[in-house]
């Protein structure tokens, strides 16, 4: 993530003399026929869906209420029967709690980086296009956040808040808002030069249809390309900062808090223990190879 | 070249400043009356009211800021309420030992991941390459808490190679890698840590030697003669400004970010100290710790930012 962090500008959007000359075929069609060729991409995201796909069906699918406990049936190893994935410290099932956990892990993959991306992508816009005084306060307040390390920030935010579900959203979108605003700004900076902006404005437009109709559809690609490598670095702050308790609180199946408070059992079922971590490994693998897809068939000057 | 390097030692001062501003609103942002954060549970009638004036909470915020930011200057961050002892000592103690096991694991990374990425450059689409770019998209993605969990398991519950959580021995203040009764307990943090800084320095050497090798001063050096090694070194040298800031950006991240392996190892470094603070809503030694950390990642990129421009004369930044 930090080398596209370091160099917006080879995100900029597609130009006019890289698009296909045929006319029929648009920048965003070329992209999925790109996608459509990569196996690797497709089968990740297949992943993804799966876990999308049971994360909404919890209700249905989850063989256990994930938050039945039995006294008698506490810590039982993979291979249980009834239990396929054993079940936790207070004989919770495990598959059960997965599948139920999904559900946060995933919101709290995702939302912070959609929230980011509307607040980042505007306030960047905005500073990008504005240029001057606007462009300067904006950027240099972004410039302090980007100062903190991102585990830190997130935990210096939530923990001083208390931690929650809520605190913990806040958090993560406040450490993802700089990186994207400063993509957004570059790639609408660059925008601004160009011709035919300036006969739109030439032409009466208000700025605010210029920026609707011809900035952020220029913006939009690189700062999609890097959000998407976000959701994976989202997923693990997110688990972490349940891991510290700082996240979702207990009993809500979450993975990250599933890991804290197995932590108690790696003598007795190592294997069991292990499983919330593998699903963050698993989800958050899959993200950010199919983050490295979307980049190459996004990227048309490749 | 000193032109620019006062330019950037100028530039970090507002961060610096910028920083200061967000670890002072912290105790602001806290739920509740901040002097409640600032003070014990048990404390008087009397306490309170003195804590009031001698944290100026009747003041304008401006001058309250001006007050903790020259406070802070001279080294007194405030009184930590469980232990009682001033933040910047327990700061400074737990800082030695983060960075003990933070810059073994980043040197560890950075031989590892120079080789692993200059073998992957010079063989690019071979095995050897697939396989140092699985590392490395695994080494990002890996929850290394979980990572960290995962060799306990191994190394301390099946194996019993090594302790599982800990520091041993007679605590902070003696802390050695020369020790073996000692560095025994900081070689899995040590491991854990360096995950994430493998993959991405992995990464970002690869490119930087595969870009190098294309260019026509590296065909001349092949058509003169020159062995694999010599073109190796030519390589690397030509990577290495942008290996440095990679690495000295992750060394900061593994600072900043220590919290959640000082948990599952319970190392007493500055993350545990965090950690400790937020369970027990000791405010002042939260926002101490994040002020010191923050602040020594400003340093730490300045610095690396600073010896980029020395050895790589090619950045001329007027």
């Amino acid at each position: 993530m930090s080398d596209l962090a370091t160099s917006p500008d080879a995100l900029a959007g597609p130009t006019p003399e890289t698009l296909p000359r045929d006319g029929r075929r648009s920048y965003w069609a070329a992209v999925r026929e790109r996608l459509s060729e990569d196996r690797v991409t497709l089968a990740f995201m297949t992943v993804i869906l799966g876990a999308v796909g049971a994360a909404l069906l919890a209700p249905w699918i989850a063989p256990y209420d994930p938050y039945a406990t039995s006294m008698l049936a506490r810590l039982k190893p993979v291979g249980t029967e009834g239990h396929p994935l054993g079940t936790d410290e207070l004989g919770r099932d495990m598959l059960s709690r997965l599948i139920w956990g999904a559900r946060t892990s995933l919101l709290m993959g995702i939302l912070p980086v959609a929230i980011a991306i509307v607040v980042g992508g505007l306030l960047g816009v905005v500073a990008g296009f504005m240029g001057g005084a606007v462009n300067m306060i904006v950027m240099r307040i972004m410039d302090v956040f980007y100062a903190f390390p991102s585990v830190l920030l997130a935990v210096a935010i939530s923990g001083t808040l208390g931690g929650g579900m809520g605190s913990g959203l806040l958090a993560l979108t406040l450490v993802f808002i700089p990186s994207l605003c400063r993509i957004a700004e570059t790639a609408a900076s660059q925008i601004r030069g160009h011709d035919f902006v300036d006969a739109a404005r030439a032409s009466g437009a208000p700025a605010r249809s210029i920026i609707l109709t011809h900035v952020v559809g220029n913006v939009l690609p690189p700062v999609l390309i890097y959000a998407s490598s976000l959701i994976s670095v989202s997923i693990l702050l997110a688990a972490g900062l349940s891991f510290l308790g700082l996240g979702v609180s207990p009993p809500t199946a979450d993975w990250g808090q599933m890991l804290s408070s197995l932590r108690q059992g790696i003598y007795v079922a190592p294997l069991v223990c292990a499983l919330p971590g593998i699903a963050i490994l698993i989800v958050s693998l899959s993200f950010n190879l199919v983050s490295d897809g979307l980049r190459q068939a996004m990227d048309i000057k490749s | 070249m000193w032109v620019y390097a006062a330019k950037r030692v100028l530039y970090a001062i507002p961060i610096a400043i910028g920083v200061s501003v967000i670890c002072f609103s912290l105790v602001y942002l806290a739920p509740g009356d901040p002097i409640q954060s600032l003070i014990p549970p048990d404390a008087t009638a009397e306490d309170i009211e003195t804590i009031r004036r001698l944290y100026g909470f009747d003041k304008p915020l401006v001058l309250q800021y001006l007050d903790w930011l020259a406070r802070a200057l001279t080294g007194d961050l405030g009184i930590s309420l469980q232990s009682n002892r001033p933040v910047i000592d327990e700061v400074t103690r737990a800082l030695g030992n983060t960075l003990a096991i933070a810059i073994a694991a980043i040197l560890a990374a950075f031989v590892l991941a120079t080789i692993l990425g200059t073998l992957a450059a010079f063989n690019l689409g071979r095995p050897i390459d697939k396989i140092a770019t699985s590392i490395s998209t695994i080494g990002v993605s890996v929850p290394n808490y979980w990572m960290g969990i995962v060799l306990v398991i191994l190394f301390a519950v099946q194996w019993r190679l090594l302790p599982a959580t800990g520091m041993g021995g007679e605590g902070s203040e003696h802390f050695s890698w020369l020790q073996w009764d000692q560095a025994r307990y900081a070689i899995l943090p040590m491991v854990t840590m360096a995950m994430i800084p493998l993959g991405v320095v992995t990464r970002s050497t690869r490119s930087a030697v595969a870009d190098t090798l294309s260019q026509d001063y590296v065909q001349l050096l092949r058509a003169k003669g020159l062995g694999e090694m010599q073109v190796v070194c030519h390589a690397l040298r030509n990577a290495l400004p942008q290996m440095l800031a990679v690495m000295g950006l992750q060394l900061g991240y593994l600072i900043g970010g220590s919290i959640l392996i000082e948990t599952v190892f319970n190392w007493p470094g500055t993350g545990l100290v965090m950690s400790r603070a937020i369970l027990t809503r000791d405010i002042p030694l939260l926002q101490g710790t994040i002020l010191v950390l923050a602040l020594s990642f400003v340093a730490i990129n300045l610095i690396v930012d600073l010896l980029q421009t020395v050895i790589d004369p090619r950045i001329k930044r007027a």
